[in-house]
C-alpha cells in the first residue's frame, strides 16, 4: 500500500473553497460542481462550511444556504464518488454528523489542532459505528516537530481512523518540512497517509508532490485552488503533475480542467492569487482561514492586515480562533491611539 | 463565626482547588475530602490536617453534620450520588456535566435559587459568558448569542476532551436558559501555546435594540459583580457594535490557589461553586433553609 502508484484525490472545492466565497455557495452551484467532479472521476468530494459542519456562525461567517440543503444537493449529483464532510470537534458535534450521514455523507474527516487529537476520539468512534469511513485530520502541522505529529497520528490510528491527513493549514511548510512530517507518519502508522496543502508561499503543488514522494497516498486539492488564504493545491494541476510523475489518480485530465474553467471559475469572487496578506500568512505561519476576516478587521480599525497577521503568529493562535483577529486589531488600534 | 460543614467528593484538580477556596471561606468548614483511592489529592488534604476518606460517597453520607457536598467526580458517578445525597438531606453542588439540577450562575440567578437539593454549575465557558449575555439581554434583548471559549490545552482535562460535545451543548443551553438568549451556539478551542494562554472568551450577541451606551454600562456593571468572586475576570474588549451585532471579549486569570493562574477556566467554576455554597450557608445559618 505504501509504495502504491495510485493517489486518491480528495477535492475540497466545496469545503475549503467555501472560505474564498465567504460561504455563499448555492445549492445549484454545489450540485453542478459535485456532478462535474464526479463525472471527472474524483473519488472523494468534500462539502461543508469552510470551518466544518456547523461552522456557520458570527465567528466564521454565515452560510448563505444550510448545510443540510447543500449536502442533499451534492448527494443527489454524485453517482460514483463518496460524499465527504469535515468536522472540527469543539465546533461541530455528533448531532451534525448524524445529519450529514442522513444526507448521504459516507466519509467524515475529523480535524483537530496537531496537538489535540484526543478531542476527536468520540467522533471517530461514533462515525465508525455508523458505518462511515473516518479520517484523522491534523491541522497546523508546521507548528510542531515530526515526532509530535507521529504521536498524534498514532492516537487517531488507535481510535480507528481509516487514514491520517496531515494539513499545512497555514501554507507555511517548505517541501523538506512536508517530507519530514509525512515520511515520519508513513513509517509509524499502518493506515494510509494524506496531505493537505495551502499555497500561501506558492508551494502547494510542490509540497503535494513532496508528500507523495514521502509516501502519502491521499492528496487534497481544489479546482482553481479555490480556498482559504492563497488557496489550496489546484486539483486539475495535481492531476496533470501526478500523471507526469508516473502516478495514477483515475481522474480524466480534460474533464477536471473543464470543471475548473467552466463551472468553478465563473463563480469565483476574485482570482486566487498570492497577494501580500496571504504571503504573510504563510511566512508568519497563521491559519489560512483568517485572511478575509483580517481584511475586514484591518479596514474597520484602519490597520495594515500584515501587522495583524504577524501579531496573530507571534501569539501562536490556532485554527478556529478567528475571534482573536478582532482582539488583536482592537489592541493594536488602542496602542496606536495611545502613542 | 459559626460555619456550615461541607465535603468535597473527587480530590482531583478541581476538588483540590475547591478545598483551598473553602479553607478561606468565612461561612464554610472543610469537613471532609472523599475519594475512592489513596491518591495525591487525598494525601495533600490529609497533610493539610483535613479529614479524608477513600470510601467515596459512603463516607459523606455517614456524616450527618455535613450539609453541602461539592461533587467534582464525573457525570456518571454524580448520577449515582445525586439521589443518595438528596435522601440524606444534603445539598449537592454539581461540578460535573450530569446536570441533574438547575443551572446556577451566581451573579445571574443565585437569588432565585431556593432550597434546591441539587445545583449544577454548567461549564467553565458558561460561567464566563452567561453573565455577559444576561447583561446584554436585560438592556438590549438577545435574539442570538454565540460564544467562543479558548482555553489552554494544559487546563483541559481528560473529561472535557473525551466528551467535548457535552461542553458545547451544555454551554449553548445555558446561554438560553440562564442568559436569556432566544437562540445560541457555543464553540470551544484548545490552544497549546507555551507559556499557556489565559482563558479568553468572545461573546457575540445579535440584539433587538443596539443601544451602545446601555449595553456597555450593563456589561461593565456585570463585570464588577463577577470580579467580587473571580478577581481575575477582565473585559479585554468592551462591547463593540456593528449594526445589531455586539462583540465583547473577556479574559479570566485564575487566583492561583491550587491550579496555575492560566487555568482561569477551572478557577471560574470552582469560585462560582464556592460562591453558591457561601450563599446557601448564610441561608442555613439564618434558618431560612432547613438543614
Amino acid at each position: 500500500m505504501k509504495n502504491s502508484k495510485f493517489i486518491h484525490l480528495v477535492d475540497t472545492t466545496l469545503r475549503d473553497g467555501s472560505h474564498a466565497v465567504s460561504h455563499q455557495f448555492t445549492a445549484e452551484q454545489v450540485a453542478a460542481i459535485a456532478a462535474g467532479l464526479d463525472a471527472a472521476g474524483v473519488e472523494y468530494i468534500e462539502v461543508s462550511h469552510g470551518d466544518g459542519l456547523a461552522g456557520s456562525s458570527f465567528n466564521y461567517g454565515w452560510s448563505a444556504v444550510s448545510e443540510e440543503e447543500l449536502l442533499k444537493a451534492a448527494s443527489g449529483a454524485i453517482k460514483k464518488g463518496k460524499l465527504t464532510v469535515l468536522l472540527l470537534p469543539g465546533i461541530g458535534t455528533v448531532e451534525d454528523l448524524k445529519m450529514a450521514a442522513d444526507c448521504g455523507a459516507k466519509v467524515v474527516r475529523v480535524a483537530t489542532h496537531v496537538t489535540e487529537a484526543d478531542i476527536g476520539e468520540q467522533h471517530i468512534s461514533i462515525a465508525k459505528k455508523m458505518g462511515m469511513m473516518a479520517v484523522g485530520f491534523l491541522m497546523m502541522a508546521h507548528m510542531v516537530p515530526p515526532e509530535k505529529v507521529v504521536e498524534q497520528a498514532k492516537l487517531f490510528e488507535s481510535y480507528g481512523a481509516d487514514y491520517i491527513n496531515i494539513a499545512d493549514s497555514a501554507g507555511a511548510m517548505l517541501p523538506e518540512d512536508v517530507k519530514a512530517r509525512v515520511g515520519a507518519v508513513v513509517e509509524a502508522v499502518k493506515v494510509p497517509v494524506g496531505f493537505h496543502a495551502h499555497n500561501n508561499l506558492t508551494l502547494a503543488t510542490a509540497n503535494a508532490l513532496a508528500a507523495v514522494e514521502a509516501g502519502a497516498t491521499f492528496l487534497d486539492g481544489t479546482c482553481r485552488g479555490l480556498g482559504a488564504g492563497a488557496g489550496n493545491a489546484q486539483t486539475e494541476a495535481l492531476v496533470g503533475v501526478l500523471d507526469k510523475a508516473g502516478y495514477q489518480t483515475g481522474i480524466d485530465f480534460y474533464k477536471i480542467m473543464d470543471v475548473a474553467e467552466d463551472i468553478v471559475e465563473p463563480i469565483m469572487h476574485r482570482p486566487q492569487v498570492v497577494r501580500n496578506a496571504p504571503l504573510m500568512l504563510g511566512y508568519a505561519g497563521v491559519y489560512s482561514s483568517f485572511l478575509l476576516h483580517t481584511y475586514r478587521a484591518a479596514e474597520k480599525f484602519n490597520l495594515d492586515p500584515r501587522d495583524i497577521l504577524v501579531e496573530l503568529g507571534r501569539r501562536r493562535m490556532v485554527g478556529g480562533q478567528e475571534d482573536m483577529i478582532v482582539d488583536v486589531a482592537y489592541q493594536l488600534a488602542q496602542k496606536r491611539g495611545g502613542a | 463565626m459559626k460555619k456550615v460543614k461541607v465535603a468535597v467528593i473527587g480530590p482531583g484538580n478541581i476538588g483540590s482547588d475547591l478545598m483551598y477556596k473553602i479553607l478561606r471561606s468565612q461561612h464554610l468548614e472543610m469537613a471532609l475530602m472523599a475519594g475512592i483511592v489513596e491518591s495525591e489529592g487525598i494525601k495533600r488534604a490529609r497533610n493539610m490536617g483535613i479529614k479524608t476518606s477513600i470510601e467515596g460517597i459512603n463516607a459523606v453520607l455517614a456524616e450527618e453534620d455535613i450539609k453541602i457536598v461539592f461533587d467534582a467526580t464525573g457525570a456518571k458517578p454524580h448520577l449515582q450520588h445525586a439521589p443518595l445525597l438528596k435522601e440524606a438531606g444534603k445539598i449537592a453542588i454539581d461540578l460535573t456535566p450530569a446536570a441533574v439540577g438547575p443551572y446556577v450562575v451566581p451573579c445571574v440567578n443565585l437569588d432565585q435559587v431556593k432550597a434546591e437539593p441539587n445545583l449544577n454549575m454548567v461549564t467553565c465557558g458558561g460561567q464566563a459568558t452567561v453573565p455577559i449575555v444576561y447583561a446584554i439581554n436585560r438592556v438590549a434583548g438577545a435574539r442570538y448569542a454565540e460564544i467562543v471559549a479558548c482555553i489552554s490545552s494544559k487546563s483541559a482535562g481528560p473529561g472535557t476532551r473525551q466528551n467535548i460535545d457535552e461542553f458545547t451543548q451544555t454551554t449553548a443551553r445555558a446561554l438560553r436558559v440562564v442568559g436569556g438568549a432566544q437562540k445560541s451556539k457555543a464553540i470551544i478551542i484548545l490552544n497549546p501555546a507555551e507559556p499557556p494562554i489565559m482563558m479568553t472568551n468572545t461573546i457575540y450577541v445579535e440584539v433587538e435594540k443596539p443601544d451602545e451606551q446601555a449595553i456597555r454600562a450593563s456589561v461593565e456593571a456585570m463585570v464588577k459583580e463577577i470580579q467580587s468572586y473571580v478577581p481575575g475576570y477582565q473585559l479585554r474588549v468592551p462591547p463593540l457594535l456593528d449594526g445589531n451585532k455586539v462583540t465583547a471579549i473577556v479574559q479570566v486569570e485564575g487566583a492561583g490557589d491550587f491550579l496555575p493562574k492560566y487555568s482561569g477556566n477551572l478557577d471560574i467554576i470552582t469560585s462560582a461553586a464556592v460562591a453558591v455554597a457561601e450563599k446557601l450557608a448564610q441561608k442555613i445559618l439564618a434558618g431560612e433553609v432547613a438543614a
